[in-house]
């Protein structure tokens, strides 16, 4: 669900057919029939963006039928938890949640706390609306003060403000038949889904997700992830072998980026960024990051932190100087790539790196990501070929309207050829957390330089600059430690992972993991994550023993982190007392005789804490972990079935219609996410949704995906003929119906038209496409891949020309797998006839920069447009 | 044969649309041929002619050597090596590789029609080309060893190249209908009589034009012969109903077949009343004949490409 | 020369040896199961890629996922995709229930097809050379019953390495060879471009390549053979569609594959080319199909054309005989006065 695995990740997909060949059943639910749904057991049609209803729907389905692992439910998930009374869910509040401030768009989460015996424990949690929240918690969850407190649980699941109870009453109203109102998924099919699903649970059977950017290019696309996670949790699904989430990845080595990241708002292991408000010194830093009373090993993120400081500073940090923290810089708000496009579009951006990544084909609003481009004084891209973003001031639709022109475009762009990675040795880390080594195949041709080399260079060149300088706000440059193994003038991927890895101050001795870091400055870390990978002097990742009867993990194929553990939580395989749920099913279990955590994987607890242990009343940290408490990131130990802190947009996941939708939400008055964040601006136009008028202007449902014969952007594959000649052309895939509807031809030319742009292709009538019945109304879907653009072998218009810019509030992701467009036949105009035409398309649809800015629909204004319901 | 029933259709908002309605369409791919259609351009048609043709001069060149007729052996001896010459250029030209051409002689294949063919077609070019040669310069008028040779060679080179020549006339049916291709295989049996008896009809035609009428009864006799048997075989190409033999009822090879068969009638019966007495008429019908030869072996050819193009040919439908 | 048993037709114990190879390493093939092909073509990338075949055209077919069209000289694997209103036993496409009308594949199909009609080589082009459909006609609005249901087969199509190949066998120069691998090569060096593989396929496989004049086709990836390799796009092949082996183990590994699948109620599954009776003496590289062969693509019953080249030779000398004989009878008439 919301992956087309078969398409965008057949190597994987191998090991699903695997599988299904040992008699799985695999279910597909997505709006168009791929090549996933072609090998599938069953394929289920729904409306993209209509996902949390769906899954909403199926934990609806668990409750009534009572289907929930019980066992698993009352020891290992918040599910006995006792809310605050002050929490109301959007039954009360048709659609939002209690704590929402409509000025700020924002939820105050001091309401949504857990209650504690005596004191009732709340406390207010400040909003971090402007700090990408959900990350900035880290690996492990939210921060939770008081997780290791006395959290008032009642263990009979009946209590009225239980969470077991509040997650059943949430989600009491998505019905079977909601969801096919909803969604416009058959009732039928919609069940089948359900009885598949919730009879892989138990002791005996589990089921695995597995999810792509379809769940996370939404404006509630974390929300969306939570609603699997609670099924997950409530078939006891979490922590066992075959069961899980699984975020396909969008490259190699995504994964990595996040861990090792390069996002505004994290340091390397999920550790938050300072910002000016948690920035003044170390102690408030740890302070904001680590709550006093909670369970888990997220506690000792002072030690990761000052490892890390030591890691980048070395001998020049120390307590005295709190080991440089005042070097790091401190984040003000939003510094996100979107946000970051529009400063530049403005004027409050100078200079940008481009490293692979073609924003002016591959980033939603293709056309401001462009005028940003060009608004820059320097522009550094490094890539195999020259893409787009580097030549946008030669051929970007904009030089045909006149916006950008070639011989005045201000920014000066800098071209680096990147050497491939067969060119150059590193590290990928996949979907598993598994860290795999790869050795350089070949030496790169001509200019083409590795990342490593490049930035290596180019840091210690600006060293060097600053090197006599007496400024302050050279310091930090002259403080970082720059002093990696090089051969040649190639710095050492081995000699990095190695700094990652983290070594004994005074010895030098590689550590063996996270466990041995500490907070006084005596060990050095890259990334606490990853502490391990190059334990015993060995490089880890490097190994290569495939699985067989005695190691089915493959634990000597690569390494995973945290300390090579292949199943997150693994401890939630076995039951409360320490013994495998079922034979079939074990994976690490308590042994007695050694009284110690033994298994086929890599126990994801402390190895010799038994399952009895009771932690002493004030113990913090992961002395506070009960023995009967898996989930060991988490500020109680346990799986979240609601979440009391760490999400912008509410506790429980809620359906919201997406920013652009053709229809009104039929759950509640309050249409779409009341936190996600838009940006209405004249540039930044948004198609009118209910309760809005003339949403009949842009009819249609638009989707977007891959080809597995392209990647992304295109810029590694509509540059080769093997690739370019298996899809060689832009195309719009759309079904006999709207085929019928809107006179359009198998093969002939189509444009496709939002308020910000519109784009040809050629037609692709096809059965893969179908159209549903949601709220009584039919609805068409229309789907393009998005990998086109003005160079290479083959070109065609952009797809993400066709999206604005609206995001999810947690992690800043852009909605660009559901929006509302028109489409017509022929072929679009160009220059100034197709800026006309976009202006008459939003005349017509009476669009303003009002439009889509108002978040609360819950509450009409005037009384008039949107009625509260009881 | 479209299995499609078109048919106008006013919609409810008034606008006329055609509307097809798809039947069960034989199974295919999109249409799309099974078969690789020939490689082979019309060259190889041109060559199948005038291989034939230098067959038949051949045979008709030995019987007037033997029979006495100066002006049918000289005109068949010349006739049959330069319709050779060209033939093999058309050959030659239709390769991938023309330079490779000698490639065709590093082995001998039985399997292989045109091996076998290339291997007659060596002998039979040299027996042809000595006997043409012993016609261009006769004994009397030269000296020298190799005129001398020549002149003592002709004959018994002629009659080689006779023996060989119902083998070069032949060989090609056999080639065309050792393929997949639907039309020509499945004419297996018919074609090689189509080959030879058009063959006899050609040469024919080009004896009535080559020598006077008053020597050239054998020509027109073969002609005539060569016609009617063409013309049978033709027939009974046509009488099969075999969905693979179609494509030479229909289409632009049905057409040249047409043509062929009208322009031969209209030969052989040109030569059965006039040959004999007007040169003029034996020229005209020789003509036909010679004409007749090219489309039926352009028809021939065209039908089996267009076999091949459809795929119902190959699976039915 | 030795004449074989069964040199021409029929079942063939060892092709190699047949072909005059004395110490030889076992028959060697691929088995295409087609029920667990994903359509990736990661096959027809992998065999370009290490096979040095050319690109053969950019052009936006309009059947399905499929822009090769078919084998050729420059795609020696090809995926075929065919969209069918009909269930895929064993699955559900999640149509029924939906608001649609009429199936759109046969009207699609219908546009392509007039397209490859009017094409100089009549769709010959596919997996050869360019071919742009340069001709989409007044759209033909499907009608009929509602579609109620769909599949989507792919098949990863190839030489099929015949026991009986009709491209070696009338293959003048000797340029075509059987290998000790019992597959059917062509060699570069000597191939002079006569054409006449081409049409002595029945499968539409091998091709002459503009430009290069010569023929061209999958070679199974000899040299990779040679070096104790499997083929590339067998190794490239993700979910193990495609398999590649000895033939005698192959044979066993798919009929036993068949069987669990008609187990499994998939009832439209047969092998194709598995059969040392069929027309070609059995396959070198066969399949696992989901519909008839010609749904494919494919000759439902080939047979190589070399069968009948006996009774070919046979007619030939007859019609040989009957034109010396004509010829004869031409000059035994009385001379005319």
């Amino acid at each position: 669900m919301g992956s087309n695995m078969a398409e965008a990740h057949p190597v994987g997909f191998q090991w699903v057919m695997e599988a299904k060949e040992k008699g799985a059943t695999v279910i597909h639910v997505d709006p168009r029939f791929t090549r996933t749904s072609a090998l599938c057991d069953l394929h289920v049609p729904l409306r993209a963006g209509s996902d949390i209803c769906f899954l909403g729907g199926v934990v609806n389905y668990i409750f009534e039928h009572d289907l929930a692992f019980r066992d698993y439910v009352a020891a290992y998930t918040n599910a006995s938890f006792i809310v605050h009374r002050d929490f109301a869910d959007t039954e009360d509040l048709d659609g939002l949640f209690s704590g929402y401030d409509e000025a700020t768009a924002s939820y105050d989460r001091s309401s949504w706390q857990y209650e504690h015996e005596g004191d009732g424990g709340t406390l207010a949690e400040p909003s971090a609306r402007e700090h990408a929240a959900g990350h900035s918690h880290g690996s492990g969850g939210a921060r939770l003060e008081g997780g290791s407190g006395p959290i008032r649980r009642d263990p009979t699941l009946e209590h009225p403000r239980c969470v077991y109870q509040l997650v059943k009453r949430h989600f009491a109203r998505y019905t079977p038949e909601m969801v096919a109102e909803v969604c416009g998924t058959p009732l039928e099919q919609f069940l089948k889904v359900c009885a598949a699903w919730t009879s892989a649970s138990g002791r005996e059977r589990t089921a695995a997700v597995v999810y792509a950017v379809g769940w996370t290019q939404h404006t509630t696309g974390a929300q969306l992830i939570r609603t699997a996670a609670i099924i997950q949790l409530l078939l006891g699904n979490m922590g066992r072998p075959g069961g899980g989430i699984m975020a396909m990845r969008g490259h190699a080595s995504i994964q990595g980026s996040t861990d090792i990241p390069t996002l505004f708002n994290l340091l390397p292991g999920y550790l938050p960024m300072p910002s000016v408000e948690t920035g003044r010194d170390l102690a408030t830093y740890l302070e904001a990051v680590t709550a006093d009373r909670q369970k888990g090993f997220w506690r000792n993120a002072d030690a990761y932190f000052v490892s890390l400081l030591k890691e980048y500073f070395g001998e020049r940090a120390s307590a005295e100087n709190d080991f440089g923290f005042d070097w790091l810089p401190r984040t003000s708000g939003d510094h996100g790539t979107y946000r970051s496009v529009m400063d530049m579009v403005d004027g409050k951006v100078f200079g940008y790196f481009l490293l692979g990544q073609n924003p002016a084909i591959g980033s939603a609003h293709g056309r401001l990501q462009r005028l940003g481009l060009a608004n820059l004084d320097w522009l550094v891209v490094r890539d195999l070929t020259m893409i787009e973003s580097a030549t946008f001031f030669l051929d970007a639709p904009e030089v045909a309207t006149g916006e950008i022109v070639p011989g005045a475009c201000r920014t000066e762009v800098f071209f680096f050829p990147a050497a491939a990675h067969t060119e150059k040795a590193g590290t990928f880390t996949q979907t598993q957390r598994m860290v795999q080594w790869r050795d350089q195949a070949v030496e790169p041709t001509g200019d083409q330089r590795s990342e490593l080399w490049f930035f290596y260079h180019l840091g210690r060149k600006i060293k060097a600059l600053v090197a006599d300088s007496a400024e302050e706000r050279d310091e930090p440059l002259r403080a970082l430690w720059w002093d990696y193994a090089v051969v040649g003038d190639e710095p050492q991927a081995d000699d990095v992972l190695r700094r990652i890895n983290g070594s004994d101050e005074h010895t030098g001795r590689l550590l063996e993991g996270y466990g041995e870091l500490k907070a006084d400055g005596s060990t050095s870390c890259g990334c606490w994550i990853y502490s391990g990978v190059f334990a015993g002097g060995v490089n880890q990742a490097a190994r290569r023993t495939p699985a067989s009867a005695e190691d089915p993990y493959a634990l000597a194929w690569g390494w995973a982190w945290p300390a090579n553990r292949r199943i997150l939580y693994n401890r939630a395989s076995a039951d409360p007392s320490g013994r495998p749920w079922s034979a079939t099913k074990a994976c690490v279990w308590w042994d007695e005789e050694r009284q110690e955590w033994v298994g086929r994987d890599v126990p994801d607890f402390e190895k010799s804490k038994a399952p009895s242990y009771v932690a002493p009343p004030n113990a913090v940290g992961p002395e506070a972990l009960d023995g009967d408490d898996p989930f060991i990131m988490q500020a109680d130990g346990k799986g979240w079935l609601m979440a009391p802190n760490g999400l912008e947009d509410g506790p429980l996941p809620t359906h919201y219609e997406p920013h652009e939708s053709p229809v009104r939400n039929a759950l509640y008055a309050q249409q779409a996410n009341p936190t996600r964040r838009v940006y209405p601006r004249a540039d930044n136009p948004s198609n009118p949704a209910p309760p809005e008028r003339h949403g009949e202007v842009f009819p249609f449902v638009l989707t977007t995906a891959r080809l597995t014969e392209h990647h992304t952007a295109g810029a590694m594959s509509r540059t080769l003929s093997y690739l370019a000649e298996l899809q060689p052309a832009l195309t719009v895939e759309v079904s006999p119906e709207l085929a019928r509807l809107r006179h359009l031809e198998h093969l002939g030319f189509a444009h496709v038209i939002t308020s910000r742009a519109a784009i040809e292709a050629r037609v692709v009538v096809t059965d893969r496409m179908v159209p549903l019945v949601v709220q009584d109304e039919v609805v068409h879907q229309v789907w393009m891949p998005y990998h086109f653009g003005a160079r290479g072998l083959v070109t065609g218009d952009a797809v993400n020309d066709l999206f604005g810019i609206s995001l999810d509030p947690n992690v800043f992701i852009q909605e660009t797998k559901a929006a509302t467009c028109d489409i017509r036949p022929g072929r679009r105009p160009s220059g100034n006839a197709l800026a006309e035409l976009l202006a008459r398309y939003r005349a017509r649809a009476g669009i303003t920069t009002e439009t889509g800015a108002r978040f609360d629909t819950a509450v009409a204004p005037g009384g008039a447009a949107g009625e509260r319901r009881p | 044969m479209s299995r499609t029933n078109e048919r106008q259709r006013v919609p409810e908002d008034g606008s006329r649309e055609v509307t097809m309605v798809p039947r069960a369409r034989p199974a295919s791919y999109y249409g799309r041929a099974v078969l690789k259609p020939p490689v082979w351009q019309e060259d190889i048609a041109y060559y199948f002619f005038l291989g034939g043709l230098s067959a038949g001069a051949s045979l008709l060149a030995a019987g007037a050597d033997q029979s006495g007729r100066t002006a049918l052996r000289r005109g068949g001896r010349l006739g049959a090596l330069g319709s050779l010459g060209l033939g093999t250029f058309f050959l030659v030209k239709d390769l991938g590789r023309p330079e490779r051409f000698h490639h065709m002689l590093r082995v001998a294949k039985l399997t292989s029609p045109m091996s076998v063919g290339t291997w007659i077609l060596s002998a039979y070019g040299a027996a042809c080309a000595t006997a043409a040669a012993a016609e261009v310069w006769p004994a009397p008028r030269t000296r020298g060893r190799p005129a001398r040779v020549l002149a003592v060679a002709g004959r018994p080179a002629g009659l080689v190249a006779a023996l060989l020549a119902p083998a070069v006339a032949a060989y090609t049916a056999v080639l065309i209908a050792d393929t997949a291709v639907p039309a020509w295989n499945a004419a297996r049996r018919e074609l090689p009589f189509v080959f030879t008896a058009s063959a006899a009809a050609s040469a024919g035609g080009l004896g009535m034009i080559v020598a006077p009428p008053d020597e050239a009864a054998p020509a027109r006799r073969l002609a005539q012969y060569g016609a009617i048997v063409e013309l049978a075989a033709s027939r009974r190409l046509e009488a099969r109903r075999e969905l693979a033999l179609e494509p030479y009822r229909s289409g632009e090879a049905g057409r040249l077949l047409n043509r062929a068969s009208a322009l031969t009638a209209a030969g052989v019966l040109g030569s059965m009343l006039a040959g004999r007495r007007s040169r003029l008429a034996a020229v005209c019908s020789g003509a036909a004949l010679l004409a007749g030869g090219v489309y039926e072996r352009l028809g021939i050819f065209r039908a089996g490409v267009a076999s091949t193009t459809d795929p119902r040919y190959v699976n039915g439908g | 020369m030795r004449i074989a048993p069964n040199s021409l037709f029929g079942p063939v114990e060892d092709v190699a040896g047949q072909a005059g190879h004395g110490e030889h390493p076992p028959r060697m093939g691929f088995f295409t199961d087609t029920s667990i092909c994903i359509g990736c073509k990661a096959c027809e990338v992998a065999c370009k890629e290490w096979n040095g075949v050319p690109e053969d055209g950019m052009n936006l077919l309009g059947m399905s996922m499929d822009n090769t069209g078919g084998l050729g000289a420059s795609s020696w694997r090809h995926v075929a995709f065919i969209e069918q209103p009909r269930r895929l036993a064993g699955s559900d496409a999640g149509i029924a229930g939906l608001p649609v009308g009429p199936s759109g594949a046969q009207a699609t199909a219908a546009i392509v097809e007039s397209a490859l009609r009017r094409a100089p080589r009549g769709g010959g082009e596919l997996g050869t050379s360019a071919f742009a459909p340069d001709h989409v006609p007044e759209v033909p609005v499907a009608e009929g019953p509602e579609r109620m249901d769909f599949r989507w087969l792919m098949l990863s199509d190839v030489c099929k390495h015949c026991t009986h190949a009709g491209c070696l066998d009338v293959c003048p120069t000797g340029a075509l060879v059987r290998s000790e691998f019992g597959t059917v090569v062509v060699q570069q060096d000597i191939c002079n471009g006569c054409g006449y593989c081409v049409s002595a396929c029945p499968f539409g496989v091998i091709d002459r390549r503009p430009g290069d004049g010569r023929a061209h086709k999958c070679t199974l990836c000899y040299d990779r053979l040679r070096g104790g390799l499997e083929p590339a796009c067998a190794k490239a092949c993700p979910t193990d569609s495609i398999q590649y082996g000895e033939l005698d183990v192959l044979r066993d590994r798919a009929t036993a594959r068949l069987e669990t699948l008609r187990e499994r109620g998939v009832v439209e599954a047969r092998l194709y080319g598995e059969d040392p009776r069929d027309g070609v003496g059995g396959f070198g590289a066969f399949f696992l199909l989901l519909d008839e062969p010609a749904v494919y693509g494919l000759p439902n019953a080939p047979v190589v054309a070399s069968r009948d080249l006996p009774a070919m030779w046979k007619a030939a000398g007859v019609a040989a005989l009957g034109l010396f004989a004509a010829a004869l009878s031409a000059f035994m008439e009385p001379r005319e006065p």
